[in-house]
């Protein structure tokens, strides 16, 4: 059945992906670049992370309604001592097991099981730390059927309004609505060579120009880098990768990343319930408001 | 040039524009009685796309309203340009609709109670989110809450605005942390959902009303019918993502016609808040 992904590119079809070009190349290369680095074969998943920085973790599965989503993986442990749900979204290695993940694009029950353990969280005051990793959420029939846009819908509603710390960190693709899905977070982080976009640069090239081969420009236009999105002030914190990207060292990345979410963590640990659910709100009411009055005002 | 010139032209009935052929079943309908007709085809059933102004008119007590909002305008923060420069197709978009952007809020009375009602403009490119509609429904959403206003918002759009990246794309958390404190503040919130709505409007607003109603036949969904196809390389059955399949699956509260709809909303707000006075 899942015989593509990424809206129609052939998985892993690039022979040359993650190779960065030749210095001197043309700048407007740079984000098609690290769209490559961020989907690297090598790069580490969410459970590559979790091996390494969580401590005694438990996973915890379904969404006590229709089933359990391999596509996202959740359940508690320690970081650096500290108690901590975690919900990553998992893109799988092998093809075994790429299938079995269905290349991390997760179904409803996926989004359900998240919110599920998010509430758990909030129930017994551990903060939440999310890794977004996913092409989108899975654009098939079953999942309309269930319910696609309602589970992404109630865990943006809900996260809203959690009165724990809750961290995201993006640590490869963003998908959009996939990833947003569990991406409302007090500080939202990004690694180095990490995208987030609206839409795959594939798709947009393919939609405005009629041709996904100019996947090139759209992924320029669309500012999807990391450095892109903290300019755009979405984006608190960009996390450094290891020399050449996060597949060359995943024990470093890993270091890297794991430092990153527990500082901050450990700066949210002062606000009291009411602070997190204001600053939360705070933060996304103001992020993104690139409007201004017709009057010029 | 041909060496003969007809020096008449040939003898036409000028009824262009007065009738209208049903984009369903095809019935030539006068357009006077479908616009007597709400935009509903009288044979069929078939609902035609109506602008975000008609919409408001139809759903407040005697056409009148009041506009709130309405004086934002992108600040284009990707510079996207494509082959028509973003700037260019906001213009159009503009002299087409007499909008700024993708959406139109109203306050007055919908049958007795005071209500925001909030109208997405399909004709402005596709009735796409990006930073005004965010803002414009959030503020609205605010609104509701402080005055105590019912909120309802009518969605026809194809999701978040690519135009503005990720910038529309926070659109989605912003719009729906403001509905979620409005749901805390237990004021209503009515969705409908209209053809189309899709993508990032569908994940977020349009499916967290305490009622969420949709009208006939309306395509409704989160991936498009087409993204769909080419994931599971074969074609959808009919009727996959309308309306009717959506109440099916339980993810709608009701199938309204639009002649039926003023009144729907108002026996909800009713319930929740008891009979207008």
């Amino acid at each position: 059945m899942v015989t593509e992904d990424r809206d129609g590119q052939a998985p892993d079809s690039e022979p040359d992906a993650g190779q960065p070009r030749q210095p001197g190349s043309r700048e407007t290369s740079r984000s098609w670049d690290v769209v490559q680095l961020a989907r690297h074969p090598q790069r580490p998943h969410a459970t590559d992370y979790l091996e390494r920085i969580i401590d005694r973790f438990r996973e915890i599965h379904g969404d006590r309604a229709f089933g359990d989503d391999p596509a996202i993986v959740s359940g508690f442990g320690l970081l650096r001592g500290a108690p901590v749900m975690v919900i990553g979204q998992e893109k799988g290695r092998k093809t075994r097991q790429k299938l079995h993940r269905n290349f991390g694009m997760p179904r409803p029950e996926g989004y359900r099981k998240a919110l599920r353990a998010m509430k758990l969280a909030e129930k017994f005051g551990r903060p939440i730390v999310t890794l977004l990793d996913t092409p989108g959420a899975y654009p098939g029939m079953d999942a309309e059927e269930r319910g696609q846009a309602e589970a992404i819908a109630r865990n943006l509603y809900e996260m809203a309004m959690l009165k724990v710390p809750f961290v995201a960190a993006c640590i490869g693709e963003g998908g959009s609505g996939g990833a947003l899905a569990l991406g409302v977070g007090n500080r939202v982080l990004m690694l180095e060579n990490s995208v987030y976009s609206v839409i795959s640069p594939e798709s947009c090239a393919a939609i405005v120009w009629r041709d996904s081969g100019k996947a090139e420009l759209a992924a320029e236009a669309l500012k999807l880098t990391a450095k892109d999105l903290e300019k755009l002030g979405l984006v608190d914190e960009i996390v450094p990768e290891p020399p050449g990207g996060a597949q060359n060292d995943v024990d470093q990345a890993a270091r890297l990343l794991g430092d990153a979410l527990a500082r901050n963590l450990d700066d949210l640990s002062g606000m009291s319930p009411e602070q997190l659910v204001q600053d939360r709100y705070e933060k996304f009411r103001t992020m993104g408001g690139f409007f201004k009055n017709v009057d010029g005002s | 040039m041909p060496w003969f010139r007809r020096d008449q032209k040939p003898k036409r009935v000028h009824t262009e524009g007065l009738w209208i052929k049903c984009g369903s079943c095809s019935a030539p309908i006068w357009k006077k009685d479908l616009e007597a007709q709400s935009m509903v085809c009288a044979k069929c059933g078939f609902h035609f796309k109506i602008n975000a102004r008609d919409r408001l008119d139809m759903l407040f007590d005697n056409g009148k309203w009041e506009q709130i909002g309405g004086n934002l305008r992108t600040t284009n923060a990707l510079r996207f340009n494509d082959r028509k420069p973003y700037e260019d197709r906001l213009h159009d978009a503009k002299q087409k609709t007499g909008l700024h952007d993708a959406i139109l809020c109203g306050v007055g009375t919908l049958e007795g109670h005071e209500a925001v009602v909030c109208a997405m403009e399909y004709r402005f490119i596709g009735g796409s989110m990006g930073a005004v509609v965010g803002e414009e429904l959030t503020r609205a959403a605010e609104l509701a809450a402080a005055d105590r206003k019912s909120l309802v918002i009518v969605s026809a759009s194809g999701g978040a605005r690519m135009m503005e990246g990720m910038v529309s794309l926070v659109q989605m958390a912003k719009v729906s942390a403001a509905l979620k404190a409005l749901d805390r503040a237990k004021v209503p919130y009515i969705s409908v959902l209209t053809d189309p709505t899709t993508g990032g409007v569908t994940a977020s607003f349009a499916m967290l009303g305490d009622l969420n109603v949709a009208e006939p036949g309306a395509l409704i969904g989160f991936a498009g019918p087409r993204v769909i196809e080419q994931t599971i390389s074969q074609k959808l059955p009919k009727g996959f993502q309308r309306s009717e399949f959506l109440l099916k699956h339980g993810m709608l509260d009701a199938v309204v016609p639009r002649t039926e709809l003023k009144q729907y909303i108002g026996n909800a707000l009713d319930f929740f808040l008891g009979p207008a006075s």
